[in-house]
């Protein structure tokens, strides 16, 4: 589903390269998880993959389904079935939640030749998803995130997630700033949603998460390779001696 | 009226002083009337302000109005549908009152022709407040018609009231009159609209007397063709509030100027206003506002969105005087540029007199934030309905913070209807 070759990229405004020569290739249906420390590449791989133009990719290719997704704006990959759940959500003021649900949901429908969901079913929906991340319907009067906790700001992302239902996800940090009855509502949406046709990324720094999402395959990320790939025995290790054995080994 | 003498009036200024001559006996009033009118009439042949003058720096007038429509009205004017379904609708339609239509309880409707014809009006809200003072001296030289509306002590009007000053083409210069009584509560609508090339003119007094409690919302929507002068005094009494909506969407050359008197200790003083500004629009928006009398608080939140070659100006002068202590003045005007073409002035004067007062400003000019840009595009909006929405996000705050649910959703729908055709 997803194949990343060989990808170099750096920050646009002043060059720095972050991605140096990245492969990897996630399967329909598998959960991968990529772990590393700070400053290894893993949210810029996730903005990378989202489509922010902060990023250059200056060589290599990121395949999704067979095709490049390198000229395609963020819309385009969405709508293409790309999601990145954020690690610090956005607050916009000003724009409606339900608003702004409806607008997604429908922009994704339109671009894949779907007919609009009508305010009614769009609700129940959003009800439904809402109900079993427990998030009130309250919550989703305001505008987007706005004076919603950490952990709720998550659970919005996942709630974004479960009503677009897209066909790659990537999870940047979902677990940073969830204490531990947040963090299994949102694994166990996250679980919900694996199926054979649907992959799943998750980037995290922690062994904690794939205590509660399970990974196929791990990966770890450091200076913008991946520089070991394995199992959830992996990140067991990883948890255990910490990155720097495997970086040693690596070097 | 300019610092300079002008040896030759321009092409507006002489066919508005000329004008009077030719209109003089068709419009309302008694002798002292006369008199004001008369007067106004010897301020405009000294010429429009320039950029000379303070008041006027960022507009000026005398070059901007370089020409003046014919007085005559190209076709019938009609009403608009009200922004608010149930609102009493009291229409000036090219000049002329024409509402009769009996108003909600403790509300008594008078034309202003009537009033002038009387005699009723201050001697002083026909005379020009100082020599640059264009926009009330050209009003009070030929202003035909209007309302008078007298709220009584401790009504609650149970449904708003809406004035149109409505033109088709030519010339229109309005005036309402608004008391509302010790103790009562309204919501009045002003719009300003109307069809072609035209000149309008209105000028409001609203007194908000003791514990009364006002909510006003003018809708300037112009055709791209019409230049407007606008002038909205008031006064608050006492534990009185008066929160004023601006809306200027439209017109050519607009002039928007708000006075303000705090004179009842406790009273509170809301502006808020959105200026939507697009193709070549000039939009002026020139606050002055006197806290005369202790506790008294004032908000004023702007929020502009500039696109095209349009032009925005904010003025916010908060004078606070001696004796207004624990004044609480807070002001903002927060403009989206949208356009390398288009440009904002904001200026904000505080001149304070008090010691014990909390009083400050900000203004910012800033693009789309690119990050809410991406948020919103990741999620599969494309980058222009994205675009829309954080700009309509942007002013929809003002407008959100109002208290009338109604209200909110009938202005957020002229937003839409904005951005559809601006956006």
């Amino acid at each position: 589903m997803l194949e990343i070759k060989n990808l170099h990229a750096r920050i646009a405004e002043d060059g720095t390269e972050i991605i140096r020569g990245l492969n990897l290739s996630v399967k329909a249906g598998e959960v991968a998880a990529i772990m590393g420390p700070n400053g290894s590449g893993k949210s810029t791989l996730s903005y990378i993959l989202a489509g922010r133009d902060d990023y250059e990719v200056t060589e290599g290719e990121i395949l999704y389904n067979g095709e490049s997704i390198l000229e395609m704006d963020p819309a385009e990959r969405a709508a293409a079935g790309i999601f990145l759940a954020f690690q610090y959500p956005l607050e916009i003021p000003g724009v409606a939640t339900m608003e702004f649900l409806k607008t997604a949901i429908n922009a994704q429908r339109k671009a894949r030749g779907e007919e609009e969901l009508k305010i009614p079913e769009m609700l129940k929906r959003v009800r439904t998803a809402a109900d079993e991340l427990e998030m009130s319907m309250d919550m989703l009067k305001r505008p987007l995130n706005v004076g919603f906790s950490g952990g709720e700001k998550k659970r919005a992302e996942i709630l974004q997630m479960k009503l677009l239902e897209p066909k790659l996800c990537v999870l940047d940090e979902t677990d940073s700033g969830l204490d531990i009855d947040a963090l299994k509502i949102v694994a166990d949406g996250v679980n919900a949603l694996r199926s054979p046709d649907r992959a799943v990324l998750v980037i995290t720094h922690y062994q904690r998460l794939l205590d509660y999402i399970v990974p196929d395959t791990v990966h770890v990320l450091y200076r913008g390779q991946v520089i070991k790939s394995g199992d959830k025995n992996l990140a067991l290790e990883l948890e255990k001696n910490g990155y720097a054995g495997v970086i040693d080994a690596a070097a | 009226m300019n610092l300079h003498a002008q040896n030759t009036l321009t092409e507006a200024e002489t066919a508005l002083v000329n004008g009077y001559s030719s209109r003089f006996s068709d419009l309302p009033g008694d002798a002292d009337v006369t008199v004001r009118r008369d007067e106004a009439l010897e301020l405009l042949k000294q010429g429009l302000p320039t950029r000379r003058v303070e008041a006027w720096h960022y507009t000026d007038l005398r070059r901007l109005l370089s020409v003046v429509p014919d007085f005559k009205p190209v076709s019938n004017a009609e009403a608009v549908a009200p922004l608010i379904d149930n609102a009493l609708v009291l229409p000036v339609l090219n000049g002329t009152a024409h509402g009769r239509e009996a108003g909600p309880e403790g509300l008594t409707v008078a034309t202003l022709a009537d009033k002038l014809q009387e005699g009723a009006l201050p001697a002083e809200w026909l005379t020009a407040s100082d020599r640059f003072d264009a926009v009330g001296a050209i009003n009070a030289a030929f202003v035909s018609d209007g309302y008078w509306l007298d709220i009584a002590e401790g009504a609650e009007l149970d449904r708003p009231i809406e004035l149109q000053n409505i033109h088709a083409g030519g010339q229109v210069h309005g005036r309402f009159v608004v008391n509302a009584g010790a103790g009562s509560k309204a919501t009045i609508i002003e719009r300003q609209t109307g069809a072609g090339d035209a000149l309008a003119s209105s000028v409001t007094h609203l007194d908000v007397a003791d514990g009364a409690h006002v909510f006003w919302i003018l809708l300037q929507e112009q055709p791209d063709d019409a230049a407007y002068l606008g002038q909205f005094t008031a006064s608050l009494g006492r534990d009185s509030t008066l929160t004023l909506f601006i809306l200027n969407s439209g017109g050519k050359l607009v002039r928007q100027e708000v006075k303000v008197e705090a004179r009842g200790e406790g009273s509170e003083f809301k502006l808020r206003g959105v200026n939507l500004l697009g193709g070549e629009t000039h939009c002026d928006v020139t606050m002055v506002l006197d806290h005369l009398a202790p506790d008294t608080v004032s908000t004023e939140t702007f929020r502009n969105v500039v696109t095209g070659k349009a032009n925005g100006v904010f003025q916010g002068q908060i004078r606070v005087a001696k004796i207004a202590q624990k004044t609480d003045a807070k002001m903002a005007c927060n403009t989206l540029l949208l356009s390398d073409e288009g440009g904002f002035s904001s200026k904000p004067e505080l001149e304070i007199f008090a010691d014990d007062v909390a009083c400050g400003h900000g203004a910012t000019v800033t693009d789309i934030e690119e990050d809410h840009l991406f948020y919103l595009m990741a999620r599969g909006i494309d980058e222009k309905t994205a675009r829309g929405l954080l700009v309509k996000a942007f002013v929809a705050e003002v407008i959100e913070e109002l208290e009338d649910e109604t209200v909110i959703e009938a202005l957020e729908a002229r937003l839409v209807d904005w951005f559809a055709e601006h956006g």
